[in-house]
């Protein structure tokens, strides 16, 4: 059982060597293993910062509050470090690395979150076995990371290493964008069993509501502003699919 | 990682004119006036039409050609002027440092040219000056080349008979021991419809200029790697030049890592349509060294396609790398496709690299053209994203660097070639820990 609990986050944005501008303005969340926690809101909310600013993005800063897991101070952490602990970004616009081929990408990252080299023939069967549900073709661990993929290729690479790293609380940014219905099926059941098989505790990114016809939360929480500006059951998504954001963003003003 | 996109001497459309006017979109009332005012633009006259100016002997004021298709060719060194870092293609190079290789007569012995394996289906002979195989992929466009065609003595051969298809690589060895100005010369030939890879290797110590053709036979299919591992105090200098005939298909793979100052100027051309060629670059520039690679390739017939992929690497104080990529399609070479991009990467404080792409295009009906350039460190994107899945980022800039450089070295297709560059990058990597 972990539980990341995130208390008056403020973060800005570095714009260069001397400005920044806040984004995140007090954000309050807990998330538990096994638990779905959807944040939704409109474009520039601040939702993809929230993300960011817990893996360590070093384009954001912090400026107070804090972010724990299992009570360790995540915000003390390096970014390799954070995901050592056991937290998992799945990155809205995964970077192409050349050079860098799929396979020794995932045997290094495994390596590292393990703090050992997995064993190679039940890694490879394991890494077979999630790349084939994810109806990923097999060639694309020879090829370089990210490089040449389509969207929907970039997005199952990301759900492919939430399933083998197995992290104890993920972040998916916005991981239904650009996903034909095929894909998002798809991406959803690889999430859906990292939740029951590994009991991650996820965060649920997303614009739309359409992403949450697969994979079901059991908190929805509205972001507007920087912060967290309405709570609610699975109903409030519904409520937000008939009426849109514009509620909240007259309050926000 | 900034992104720098240079010169591009713009042509036009020829379809659209009548007697050398303009007539379509580009139309204009009165010549040399367009819509926005007069037209300013270098190396055109007032019709908008590519104006060709030649350098000759004895100019040595400095103007840069207009275009690369007005560069001075001559067999005979002394009808090019000396060399001045005013001289456009000279103008990065530290002249002092060619250590005669511009002036001397290139009387020293040349480095010994020694076949590793492969030899067989392909033939390796050596021939006099007077050999018909010489002489026919290109004339000396620098003042370095002339001299070393002036002075050699013998050339060696390396020839591919017409339908055989080597299954062994050609890995030859050049060993240099003697630091007296050298000239050298080496043909590589392939017949109609062969197929061969030849890895050329300069080691030890030496001051050298030298020119290789390359004669790409119709319809062959030639690679070409040479690779300078010099030792520390070694110049070279390289005209490496290359002939396609028709649907005849060249990869030129150039790794340079050791040597005073290394600088190799591959040039390609087409003798008939349908050619084919790749061009790939990795140079690994240390403290104090000058590795310079200007590359050409002339679309001068129609449809075909080039493709261009330079990368370094530098570090240290006064390492200086130079790339300048000049690709011309004339007005003949329609259907041309083509794209060139040149990638660096800075590992610390003290290294410059210069990098100029020029495109010239003087003819609208092509496939595509395109370049770019990029000299940065490390992208924090890519360090970001590694660290994000648990890599330590010392691990993750390994992985980066590593990934960067041997992209290249992995166009080879020799893996005991491919694994002894990649320990060499290592070693070059380890004098900086990265």
């Amino acid at each position: 059982m972990s539980v990341l609990e995130i208390k008056d986050l403020h973060a800005s944005v570095i714009l260069d060597d001397e400005t920044t501008k806040p984004i995140l303005k007090g954000v309050n969340l807990t998330i538990n293993s096994g638990q779905v926690h959807a944040i939704m809101g409109p474009n520039g909310s601040g939702k993809s910062t929230l993300a960011s600013t817990i893996a360590g993005h070093p384009k954001f800063k912090v400026d107070s509050g804090s972010v724990t897991l299992d009570g360790q101070n995540v915000l003390e952490m390096s970014v390799d470090e954070r995901a050592r602990a056991g937290l998992f970004l799945a990155m809205q616009y995964p970077v192409e690395i050349p050079g860098v081929t799929t396979s020794n990408f995932l045997r290094s990252a495994k390596t590292a979150i393990d703090g050992e080299a997995p064993s190679l023939r039940t890694w490879t069967k394991d890494m077979k076995a999630s790349m084939e549900k994810l109806k990923i073709d097999p060639a694309m661990i020879q090829r370089n990371v990210n490089e040449g993929f389509s969207g929907g290729e970039k997005k199952r690479h990301e759900i492919l290493q939430l399933e083998l790293l197995r992290p104890k609380i993920a972040l998916l940014d916005e991981t239904d964008s650009g996903l034909d219905v095929d894909a998002l099926k798809v991406v959803s059941e690889g999430v859906n069993r990292a939740l029951t098989e590994q009991n991650t505790g996820i965060m649920l990114i997303t614009h739309y509501t359409r992403i949450l016809r697969y994979i079901k939360p059991q908190f929805v929480h509205v972001f507007a502003d920087g912060r967290i500006v309405d709570e609610g059951g699975p109903e409030l998504a519904d409520r937000l699919e008939e009426e849109g954001y514009d509620r909240y963003m007259s309050v926000s003003k | 990682m900034s992104t720098t996109d240079q010169t591009v001497r713009h042509g036009k459309e020829t379809a659209d004119q009548v007697d050398g006017v303009p007539t379509g979109e580009d139309r204009v009332a009165i010549p040399g006036m367009s819509q926005e005012g007069e037209v300013l633009q270098e190396g055109r006259n007032q019709a908008g039409e590519p104006e060709i100016k030649h350098t000759k002997h004895g100019d040595i004021s400095g103007v840069p050609d207009s275009s690369r298709a007005g560069r001075f060719t001559s067999y005979k060194v002394g009808e090019f002027p000396k060399l001045t870092s005013k001289l456009e293609d000279w103008r990065f190079t530290p002249i002092k440092r060619l250590k005669g290789l511009d002036e001397a007569e290139l009387t020293g012995a040349a480095p010994a040219v020694e076949v590793v394996s492969g030899e067989g289906q392909v033939t390796v002979t050596t021939v006099g000056r007077d050999d018909a195989r010489i002489g026919r992929a290109g004339i000396p466009e620098d003042r370095v080349s002339a001299n070393a065609w002036s002075a050699f003595t013998e050339a060696t051969v390396i020839s591919v008979p017409a339908n055989v298809e080597a299954d062994q690589p050609l890995l030859v060895d050049i060993n240099g021991s003697s630091m007296d100005p050298a000239a050298q010369h080496i043909v590589i030939e392939t017949g109609a419809n062969s197929s061969a890879l030849v890895v050329l290797r300069h080691r030890g110590r030496a001051v050298l200029s030298q020119n290789v053709e390359f004669q790409v036979g119709e319809g062959s299919k030639l690679t070409v790697v040479s690779i300078q591992e010099w030792d520390d105090t070694s110049v070279h200098a390289s005209s490496q030049q290359a002939k396609i005939q028709r649907d005849g298909s060249l990869k030129h793979v150039l790794i340079s890592l050791g040597g005073d100052l290394v600088r190799v100027t591959p040039s390609t051309r087409f003798a008939d349509q349908g050619g084919n060629v790749e061009m790939y670059g990795l140079t690994f520039v240390d403290e104090g060294q000058h590795l310079e690679s200007r590359l050409f390739v002339d679309h001068s017939q129609p449809r075909c396609r080039s493709r261009v992929t330079y990368k370094s690497a530098l570090q240290g104080e006064n390492a200086h790398g130079v790339w300048v990529g000049d690709v011309l399609i004339r007005a003949e070479a329609e259907g041309t496709d083509t794209y060139e991009l040149n990638r660096n990467l800075i590992l610390n404080d003290g290294p410059r690299m210069d990098s100029v792409p020029n495109l010239e295009i003087e003819t609208g009906l092509i496939a595509g053209a395109g370049h770019a350039s990029t000299t940065g460190q490390l992208d924090d994107e890519h360090l970001y994203y590694l660290m994000s899945r648990g890599i330590p980022e010392e691990d993750a800039r390994r992985l980066v660097v590593r990934g960067f450089l041997f992209e290249i070295i992995q166009q080879i297709g020799v893996e005991s070639i491919e694994e002894q560059l990649r320990q060499s990058v290592e070693e070059e990597l380890a004098r900086h820990e990265n």
